[in-house]
């Protein structure tokens, strides 16, 4: 709904133009529990008559059976949406709100201030190009208001209202104003928060918010919404090179190719010269399609289709931007890190990255601190807990072009994805590239593993068993090298407690070493494989994206994975080490299939049910599915 | 009875503006920006979803999704079909306006009815609106998703509607059993959408999220995009009951005692079930008389509908049992 205007009545046609004309300003607003944020973005709604009879006579009924102003209109009651936080008076999520004045329209994300909910400021700030910040003027600035400011910066929101709530019980003291935006502006230099507008204000009787206060004649400054038609919406992105993400190939029929995306930076004409990235292939715009008709050129925020002058290969997630002004290729970066799971971020676990429209694996190195945002101190950490937010070192499994988030939003803002619960777990916002993958390259040598299997006559493998501790994995493992050995393969076994006792003796068994322990094994089953060995290995391996990985660091057809299934009841009664015994008791730790998840392999290439078969017959099992599949390599 | 509307007559209305132009001198207008923000997701579900499809209600809503969606993938045509839930108790002229677009967009539409609602013969007069809602929408959309294997579902709600929907993400998951969990819904920064789910879970997805009703009239002025006529006000047959008029579109709505339909000038703000929508008293015959009128009435538009006024946060309740 739209604001009232004279026009609307009298010329509806002269009020339609005008509001055709008017900007979009996107912002957040925060603050801790009981700042008033609900109620100003109420007042904001009821102050531009974005409320209508019915909501209205709803919102004074629901004022009276639940409302926390003895019966006044209580403005948060219009922005509380879900029942749930109806009853808890809280607000649990990001909600948006519109509204329009006479020059622009408003969309405004309600973040919440409770502290367990940074993952919600965050989202809302990521597409906020303004935020205010409100202050209780009786309470100052608390260590959320630091950990809000400090989000607002890192998000890269340069537009910050401080808004001084409630300064009506504080009775307009400009004194204890002029303390607070002292103290903020201390704190604010310290996270190089350049600058911000203190703006005293009282959100439920509306002073200062549409109108000046009478109550304040010391301040002479902008009103919260003066202060929100007169921030700079920030354009100068059209001024940047010209980037843009394909989303899709648009291909209706053999004589039309087409790149649909949406101009993330730049201005693109008709004639441009373009490099596709990571490709670095170059050619020319011939067109920019749009319905009803071709434009000219296209900016920054468009959604268009670009054809090209030449056939050049381009797939979704590459990026076209200005041939004399591309942006780099990296596959290692620093970054920001922001974690939003329950689930902790676990070092050396792949994880899906989206970028622009371009999806890859990756996986954290190494975390260089975890950030404390009450204190701003940096603290070593080996995980990222729900709502911690550290700078890491990024590895992808490809390269891809990116700039840094300060830089632009879109080409450094990047979120992680949890490959089993699809759930999105991390946001990020690239720093820089690292160069050092630049100065380690593969080393090319002129034996290589053709040459070396062909010598062996084989196809070096991995045969990788998984399955719970007593499942009978290294009994089985040991008969199978047994079998191949006899018949003339060159094998390597790899077992777990034998790895243990050197190469990663360093490794205990917290979630994150057990995904390290798998990495550096599957690393050197990898260079195994390059040796031309058939390698078989027996660990417990409980994740399925450990498992992931080693297949993926293998070539198609290298990795067989063996699934030992066996029933945790029967592995448990068997208890050959001692060890369920252990974990029952709670001597033992982090025990897969007693206190940590043992997750079943889908679609294993061989399955072994340990309780219809024996080790003997498990291995000649296992001996003629490989065989089997020798029979190119046999001389 | 009014004669059923000839399909010459379905136009939109006289609009003597033209479309913005692409590249303004300044800064791109808020519709510039909402359009090409969902063209953008429009795009991302067609690249991510493997078997996407549009819901289509005949509506303003369905009305601007649609040239949105022919707009996004142009010389293309969309790449995905359009479904109607027809629970039968539509307005005749959206019948007839849904196939006229069908068949001038060369669309691949489905039509859907819950079979067993319809053997059953539930209606609005004999059950009720809710048990009518429930059986021949709720119920029927699941079918349809079910029946298709649909798993990535466009639907045309704003986040202004409703307190509820301020709350929805653009892409909302939904169990395999079309569940919505409020709870359990992933996090949307700057324009990064995560399409990935499991096999039989689905995606409804929202790329009007941040349109208003203001901007959704406005940007069917500028880009002059058909609509039904029904949004127009006109002499139309109708019965006053409880303080709301309902149109009487065919024979089969029951006439009390004392009933008798009479011709007022009305018009619709929301197009649904004829027995379920309230016709506004209203003499808006051009696009903003309508818009005129809309800024300057004082109700908000969900009012017409019956099924809010049922309880508190109906909605929210609705959309955890699969309602979209």
């Amino acid at each position: 709904m739209a604001h009232q205007s004279a026009l609307i009545a009298e010329d509806i046609e002269a009020y339609l133009t005008a509001h055709q004309h008017k900007s979009l300003l996107r912002f957040i607003t925060c603050g801790s529990v009981d700042d008033g944020k609900s109620t100003l973005i109420g007042r904001l709604l009821y102050d531009s008559k974005m409320i209508f009879e019915d909501q209205l006579s709803a919102l004074e009924s629901d004022s009276r059976k639940v409302g926390t102003q003895g019966g006044e209109i209580d403005f948060a009651l219009l922005v509380d949406g879900l029942a749930a936080e109806r009853e808890q008076g809280i607000t649990i999520d990001v909600a948006y709100r519109f509204f329009s004045t006479e020059t622009r329209k408003f969309i405004v994300a309600d973040t919440p201030g409770h502290e367990q909910y940074t993952r919600n400021m965050v989202t809302g700030a990521s597409t906020a190009d303004a935020a205010v910040i409100l202050i209780d003027a009786r309470k100052g600035v608390l260590t959320q208001t630091r950990r809000h400011s400090y989000l607002v910066k890192l998000l890269g929101i340069r537009h910050v209202a401080l808004a001084v709530n409630k300064m009506d019980l504080v009775g307009w003291d400009q004194a204890a104003f002029d303390a607070i935006v002292a103290d903020y502006t201390d704190f604010a230099r310290k996270i190089g928060l350049d600058a911000f507008t203190a703006i005293p204000i009282s959100g439920l009787m509306g002073d200062n918010i549409t109108a000046q206060s009478t109550d304040s004649e010391w301040y002479s400054g902008l009103n919260l919404m003066q202060w929100l038609e007169s921030v700079e919406v920030d354009d100068d992105l059209r001024e940047r090179p010209f980037r843009m993400p394909v989303q899709w190939v648009n291909r209706p029929n053999l004589d039309f190719r087409g790149f649909s995306g949406q101009i993330a930076a730049g201005t693109v004409r008709s004639g441009d010269r373009v490099k596709v990235l990571p490709s670095g292939r170059e050619t020319t715009v011939a067109r920019i399609v749009t319905l009803p008709g071709d434009l000219d050129a296209a900016v920054a925020g468009q959604s268009v289709t670009l054809t090209l002058a030449d056939e050049v290969d381009i797939s979704r997630g590459d990026i076209l931007a200005a041939a004399q002004d591309p942006l780099p290729v990296a596959n290692q970066f620093e970054a920001t890190l922001v974690w939003m799971d329950d689930h902790a971020l676990s070092p050396g676990r792949p994880y899906l990255l989206k970028i622009g429209a371009r999806t890859v694996t990756a996986s954290v190195t190494d975390i260089k601190h975890r950030v404390n945002v009450n204190t701003l101190e940096e603290n070593a950490a080996k995980r990222l807990e729900l709502n911690e937010i550290g700078v890491c070192n990024i590895n992808l499994d490809q390269a891809v072009p990116f700039e840094s988030y300060s830089e632009n939003r879109d080409l450094g803002g990047f979120i992680l994805i949890d490959r089993l619960s699809n759930r999105t777990v991390g946001a990020g916002l690239i720093r820089f590239a690292l160069r050092r993958s630049d100065n380690i390259h593969w080393q090319h040598t002129d034996v290589d593993k053709t040459a070396r299997s062909a010598l062996k006559s084989q196809k070096g493998r991995v045969v990788w068993l998984t399955g719970l501790s007593g499942a009978g994995k290294s009994t089985i493992a040991n008969l199978v090298e047994k079998r191949l050995h006899a018949n003339g393969r060159h094998t390597y076994l790899l077992d777990g407690d034998n790895v243990r006792h050197g190469l990663n003796k360093d490794l205990g068994f917290t979630e994150e070493d057990r995904v390290e322990n798998i990495r550096r094994i599957a690393e050197v089953a990898k260079l195994m494989v390059d040796a031309g060995l058939i390698v078989v290995t027996a660990f417990i391996s409980p994740f399925r994206a450990e498992r992931q990985l080693a297949r993926e660091l293998l070539s198609e057809g290298e990795f067989v994975e063996v699934f030992i299934d066996t029933p945790i009841a029967v592995a448990e009664a068997r208890d050959v080490k001692g060890l369920y015994a252990k974990a029952r008791s709670g001597a033992l730790k982090n025990f897969t299939g007693v206190d940590s998840p043992y997750e079943a392999p889908d679609k294993p290439e061989i399955r072994i049910d340990t309780t219809a078969t024996s080790a003997v017959e498990a291995a000649e099992q296992i001996v003629d599915w490989l065989e089997g599949r020798e029979a190119d390599y046999t001389i | 009875m009014e004669p059923a509307v000839a399909l010459s007559d379905i136009e939109a209305a006289p609009v003597t503006s033209t479309a913005s132009p692409a590249v303004d001198s300044s800064r791109l207008t808020h519709l510039q920006r909402l359009e090409a923000e969902s063209i953008h997701i429009m795009r991302e579900v067609a690249a991510e979803a493997e078997r996407p499809v549009m819901l289509y209600s005949v509506g303003k809503d369905s009305a601007v999704m649609l040239h949105l969606a022919v707009k996004a993938f142009y010389p293309s045509r969309p790449p995905f079909p359009f479904l109607h839930v027809d629970t039968t108790w539509k307005f005749r002229e959206m019948i007839a306006f849904r196939d006229r677009m069908a068949r001038e967009l060369d669309l691949e539409l489905l039509v859907h009815t819950n079979p067993d609602g319809l053997a059953q013969g539930i209606g609005p007069f004999s059950h009720g609106s809710a048990v009518h809602t429930d059986v021949m929408k709720t119920a029927a959309l699941k079918q349809a998703l079910n029946l298709y294997g649909f798993d990535a579902a466009f639907g045309g709600a704003r986040r202004d509607e409703e307190k509820s929907r301020a709350k929805e993400r653009v892409f909302s998951f939904r169990s395999a059993e079309h569940r919505w969990d409020p709870k359990n819904q992933r996090p949307e920064l700057w324009s990064l959408y995560n399409a990935r789910k499991h096999r039989g879970e689905s995606i409804r997805v929202f790329p009007l999220s941040n349109w208003t009703e203001l901007d959704i009239w406005q940007y069917i002025h500028l880009e002059n995009i058909p609509i039904p006529q029904l949004y127009f006000a006109a002499e139309r047959p109708v019965v006053e009951r409880d303080g709301t008029l309902i149109m009487v579109d065919d024979d089969r709505m029951p006439l009390k005692p004392g009933e008798t339909p009479q011709m007022r000038s009305v018009r619709f703000r929301t197009l649904g079930c004829y027995p379920l929508t309230g016709a506004v008293e209203s003499t808006a015959s051009t696009l903003p008389e309508i818009i005129q009128e809309m800024l300057l009435t004082t109700t908000s538009e969900r009012q017409g509908r019956v099924i809010d006024h049922d309880q508190a946060a109906s909605m929210e309740k609705k959309k955890q049992e699969g309602y979209f």
